[in-house]
């Protein structure tokens, strides 16, 4: 075989697959088909939710779609400006921007917008029909949080229903807790050694619902150490928490008949910075040598340096928290502990007040009736009943 | 009155509050953004109550010569000197303020932290000193949990599996447990305290 004829058929075998390309390449993707524009449901009122259905050539077909753009305009034969990519095989899009009017991305509600979709295989591309008008507007109700809606309603009324009852003078038995009980031992404690007690509030914020409350339990212990005269300190973390602790226990002082003996001074700011916060807290342990240490609040990596420090300079410690990370820190290094919920019925045992109990045994209905759901989830989920499970989704 | 009208805005506002959670509306969310604007100025204004707290509480101190009183002139000298560099040289990188941030501050603070790795060999000890049915059990639980970061040959495949186990299942359904019990605590202190059943922290009428 000559050489003209080796060189004709090696040119043959690169050419024939070149040409098989480009003509597959050449031919546009088919465009996405049924596109709908309409209000994001339960939003703001700054995005308009784009559905469409998937081009022939998205995953079947010649399969060469690659992605799909989202082109939006004020008219149909407006200009249509870019407002987003999606990966092939999608077929939703949320065009959501922002409320503010003076941000780039503000997305205007209540204007008409038309969109379509282009889907594009490499350089080719082909657009959809134009879907539209559709305007962004606000919902006064999220219907997404039915179920919570539901929820909170069905507790409200084990509330009232408890705390009607309690008001009628019913005995309502709530079940003891350790760490409660143990209060007024801990301040009898402080007052026998004559040295003062320390309230720790955590290092929550003064809206955490924790902190609210650790200032409603401070006033219970604040209203027990006046009424034994022992001091009790209160460094605080937060300038706010510190204004209400100053006034939480000058109220219990007043309350229980000894105004002279508040000392504003015990109840003071120290830093916002936790280790800087504990440093000065342990401090504060060592050289006052607190009988008495209370940790009721929010707590992170500190807690255990703190009630190891308590620990070691041998003051008996009662501590409680929400943070499930931190409670088994406490468990381990202080002599009581609320373990989450407790910290919020501590008042209310402290208090032993109807109406306040009345709430606790809402709750423990409110728990009886999540141990049944929770039951009734498992069965569901284990005989595939998918609605059970639909029944109680929530969107945020 | 003294109670009454702190009750009403309690009131108000935490009713505001629950309803905007299921309200999406711009309106809602422009009323909720304000009252968290006002939390950060409140917030700016009572720095300065702690700031002057701090400074009274470390003064009467070093007046009074009480224990420690050394600590407090050095707290007030720091509270001063920062104040001081931060308003005359700015807070940039390289600044004498950035500078005792960096090489003091920084320092000291990542060693406090560094003392939690003792803290919790210690709280260990105790906590795991075999002394009833359930500290065995806690105490058995956390060996195979630390065995699984140790390559053991072919005892790492079965120390694995029950330590997922573990970690799945009673731990996991403990930690829910609690999950749930805070948040219907949480519920049930916002409840008492929006409709004034709880009002301990207000004193008697």
């Amino acid at each position: 075989m000559s050489h003209r004829i080796k060189a004709f058929l090696a040119l043959l075998t690169v050419a024939l697959p070149l040409t098989a390309f480009s003509q597959d390449t050449l031919t546009l993707p088919a465009p996405p088909q049924e596109v709908q524009a309409f209000d994001t449901p339960n939003d703001n009122g700054h995005s308009i939710a784009i559905r469409w259905k998937l081009s022939a050539d998205d995953g079947a077909g010649a399969n060469s779609v690659t992605m799909y753009e989202i082109l939006r305009a004020e008219s149909p034969e407006g200009e249509f400006v870019s407002r987003g990519v999606v990966a092939a095989g999608t077929s939703t899009y949320d065009d959501r921007g922002d409320k503010n009017t003076n941000r780039p991305n503000y997305f205007p509600s209540g204007t008409n917008f038309y969109y379509k979709i282009r889907a594009k295989a490499g350089e080719l591309s082909s657009d959809s029909e134009v879907a539209g008008p559709a305007s962004a507007k606000g919902q006064w109700y999220h219907t997404g949080k039915t179920v919570v809606l539901i929820f909170m309603g069905i507790f409200m009324i084990f509330v009232l229903i408890f705390i009607r009852q309690a008001q009628k003078g019913k005995e309502l038995y709530v079940r003891p807790i350790g760490g409660i009980a143990a209060v007024d031992e801990a301040i009898g404690r402080a007052t026998e050694m004559g040295r003062p007690i320390l309230y720790v509030m955590g290092l929550g914020a003064p809206n955490d619902i924790a902190s609210i409350a650790s200032y409603t339990i401070l006033s219970r212990i604040a209203k027990k150490t006046a009424e034994y005269q022992t001091p009790i300190l209160v460094p605080c973390n937060d300038p706010i928490m510190m204004s209400i602790a100053q006034e939480t226990v000058r109220t219990a002082y007043l309350d229980a008949g000894r105004p002279d003996a508040y000392k504003e001074e015990n109840i003071y700011f120290v830093t916002s910075m936790q280790f800087a916060y504990v440093a000065a807290v342990n401090g504060i342990m060592l050289r006052e040598k607190t009988a008495t240490n209370f940790y009721l609040g929010k707590f992170f990596a500190e807690s255990l340096i703190l009630a190891e420090t308590g620990s070691i300079a041998g003051s008996i410690q009662i501590s409680g928290t929400d943070e499930v990370a931190q409670i088994p820190f406490f468990v381990a290094a202080t002599d009581y502990t609320l373990i989450g919920e407790e910290l919020y019925a501590a008042s209310a045992y402290l208090g032993r007040e109807p109406l306040l109990l009345g709430t606790l045994k809402a709750q423990d209905w409110a728990k009886g009736l999540i141990m049944v759901l929770l039951i009734g989830g498992a069965l569901a989920a284990t005989l595939h009943w998918d609605f059970f499970v639909k029944l109680f989704s929530v969107k945020v | 009155m003294r109670q009454q009208l702190p009750l009403t805005i309690i009131f108000v506002i935490g009713v505001f509050m629950a309803l905007q959670y299921f309200v999406p509306h711009q309106s809602s969310e422009f009323i909720y953004e304000y009252a968290l604007d006002w939390v950060i100025i409140i917030g700016v204004f009572a720095m300065a109550l702690g700031l002057w707290s701090l400074f009274l509480v470390h003064f009467a101190k070093i007046q009074k010569k009480s224990a420690g009183w050394g600590y407090s002139t050095i707290a007030i000298l720091g509270l001063v000197y920062m104040l001081i560099a931060g308003a005359l040289w700015g807070i940039e990188e390289g600044s004498p303020f950035m500078k005792i941030f960096w090489y003091i501050y920084t320092p000291i603070q990542a060693t406090m932290f560094a003392l939690l790795a003792f803290y919790i060999a210690s709280a260990a000890y105790r906590a795991f000193r075999v002394r009833n049915i359930l500290s065995t059990i806690l105490l058995s639980a956390a060996l195979l949990l630390m065995l699984r970061l140790i390559p053991i040959g072919p005892l790492s495949g079965p120390i694995q599996d029950i330590d997922r186990w573990i970690l799945g299942v009673p731990n996991l359904a403990a930690k829910r447990a609690i999950i749930i019990g805070v948040g219907l605590g949480i519920v049930a202190t916002a409840i008492k305290v929006v409709l004034g059943i709880e009002r301990s922290y207000l004193g008697k009428d």
